[in-house]
């Protein structure tokens, strides 16, 4: 933190300094998507003016330059996650594609009638959906473990309903919706006692604080590059080579094979290509590894200090407002301040802070069966990034002060 | 800040807090839920029609303060209506939030305190989804979404 220049870093930011309603914005919907930085920017747009070429096509310059920096992409992504090597790095369109490749891939090469699919509580629906797919396709069957009140995984209820028909655990590393981060280690090591393979969901602690694949030992790690200062459309599935090796591909094409015969059959190139038909999101991947480069510059641990220092300021005053209530109101969380007011709709919350020119998102979270776990339709979420002020957070307090009153 | 006076305008902040007719209607004739897939509002509408007046109506649900207000509201003004004024009725309170910037028509009375809403794009849905899901009661049908009608 020693030199840690917060208003040096926003003016990486563009849109940090732009009005919304008449007023300054403050953004804290950094949950759903982080803002970008012009080194990003500047990443992508060098990229259509100075690089454009497709990738592995053509023996002129452009094609091999467009190459070149897709590749370096690469391996700046892998070595953001401790991946190994990059050829353990697929570039998806999002952790939303990454997850559903898995499942579609699963459900025909691991998955068997019986089989059971764990997953938690808490899980977004991108975390839900494609393993209910999974299990349809399969015969398996789905298996959620319960979450504590305080919104972490129930470790006794976990590791009650692991057993050896359990063939996948997929799980979220940081709550979206909540914040919390899961003792992912402990899961992992777990499922894998028990024969499963783990998917972890990074969406939520890829922004926030180092995350080493290598250590955790999950099979497969997804994250998306819009909520990690990168571009939208692009993002990232990690695994382990040999379940890389043995997921059949995904969809098919051009890139991602080794010869097309209509004699002989078609072969497939190995992973990653395998899994990467078509041109890909080029200026996308080159911009994601221009945000992890930003990330790795500005430092986790002063993302982390300035983070906690953020947290630890807003918190304790969101509590002294009357009929508040955070979710996930534990220690070690990433800074997403999941909460209700007692007789307002964060419906409403969300529209009178907008007219303050504050951003959160009001709603469910993308999480329905997390918010009927609380018995609640829905919650307002403030989800801070490294780049927010203390006066950013005095003026969320503020302003629900302010609706406190009139709902009063 | 003027815009958001006219969004939670006193009386729609009052049948937010204290909203009327709202209860169970064990002997209704029709009734309907409707839901707003996007934001997971709720709200189930009930319907006694004798011969063709609704002799009583009530609402239940999950919302923000604009729709409770606007059902609240609704419940009020369509009790003692036929069907077909109290579709017209809707039409108009339609027409006040999506139509051309008018002055509300003197039928709406009360309702006349939603045109604030205009203002609120992202929230019309809150105000018409008690209207479509009155409308689908009316027509027999058990469900109806934000996503219909407009
Ligand atoms: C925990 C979690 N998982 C999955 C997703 C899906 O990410 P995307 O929509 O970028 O594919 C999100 C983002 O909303 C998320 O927060």
């Amino acid at each position: 933190m020693a030199n840690w220049d917060l208003q040096a870093l926003r003016s990486d930011f563009p849109i940090l300094g732009s009005s919304v309603n008449g007023r300054p914005l403050v953004y804290l919907d950094n949950a759903a998507t982080s803002q970008k930085p012009s080194q990003v920017l500047e990443a992508v747009d060098r990229y259509y003016r100075e690089q454009n070429g497709n990738i592995h096509r053509g023996v002129h310059y452009l094609s091999q330059v467009a190459t070149d920096a897709y590749d370096r992409a690469r391996e700046k992504v892998a070595r953001f996650i401790g991946a190994p090597s990059p050829r353990d790095i697929v570039f998806v369109r999002g952790a939303t594609e990454g997850i559903n490749l898995v499942a579609h891939g699963l459900a025909k090469c691991w998955l068997k009638a019986g089989d059971e699919i764990l997953l938690t509580r808490m899980e977004h629906h991108a975390n839900i959906v494609p393993w209910q797919q999974a299990a349809e396709q399969s015969g398996a069957r789905v298996v959620v473990a319960d979450i504590t009140p305080s919104g972490e995984i129930d470790l006794e209820d976990f590791t009650r309903k692991l057993g050896p028909l359990t063939k996948v655990v997929s799980f979220v590393h940081a709550s979206n919706a909540l914040g919390t981060i899961n003792p992912a280690r402990e899961v992992i090591r777990l499922a894998h006692e028990a024969g499963a393979v783990v998917l972890l969901d990074g969406c939520q602690s890829a922004p926030h604080f180092r995350v080493d694949v290598s250590v955790l030992d999950c099979d497969f790690f997804v994250f998306s590059g819009h909520k990690v200062c990168g571009p939208t459309g692009i993002g990232v599935l990690y695994g382990k080579k040999e379940w890389l090796e043995r997921l059949p591909v995904y969809q098919t094409g051009g890139d991602m094979i080794g010869r097309v015969s209509f004699e002989q059959g078609t072969t497939f190139r190995e992973a990653p290509e395998k899994f990467e038909a078509g041109t890909p999101d080029i200026a996308g991947a080159i911009g994601l590894g221009a945000a992890v480069d930003y990330l790795d510059a500005t430092g986790f641990d002063a993302i982390e200090q300035a983070e906690q220092k953020l947290r630890d300021h807003v918190a304790p005053r969101l509590r002294e407002i009357p009929g508040l209530k955070i979710y996930g109101d534990v220690e070690a969380k990433v800074p997403v301040l999941s909460f209700t007011m007692d007789g307002i709709h964060p419906h409403d919350i969300g529209t009178i802070l907008d007219t303050d020119g504050i951003a959160v998102r009001a709603g469910h979270h993308c999480a329905q069966p997390l918010m009927k776990f609380y018995g609640i339709p829905g919650t307002a979420r403030a989800s801070f990034a490294f780049y927010n002020t203390t006066e950013e957070a005095d003026a969320l307090v503020a302003s629900l002060r302010k609706i406190s009153k009139i709902f009063a | 800040m003027s815009e958001l006076a006219d969004l939670y305008q006193e009386i729609i902040l009052d049948h937010n807090k204290r909203p009327r007719n709202y209860r169970e209607m064990p002997e209704c004739t029709c009734s309907a839920e409707g839901n707003n897939p996007l934001c997971g509002d709720e709200v189930k509408v009930s319907v006694r029609l004798d011969n063709d007046t609704l002799s009583d109506v009530a609402f239940q649900g999950q919302g923000c303060a604009i729709s409770r207000a606007s059902a609240s509201m609704m419940t009020g003004k369509t009790k003692g209506r036929t069907a077909s004024e109290a579709r017209a009725l809707s039409g108009q309170v339609r027409d006040m939030l999506l139509g051309p910037e008018a002055a509300p028509p003197p039928e709406v009375g009360d309702l006349a305190a939603l045109s604030g809403v205009r203002k609120f794009p992202a929230r019309i849905k809150c105000a018409m989804l008690p209207w479509h899901t009155l409308e689908a009661a009316l027509a027999g049908q058990a469900t109806a979404t934000s996503e219909s009608g407009d």
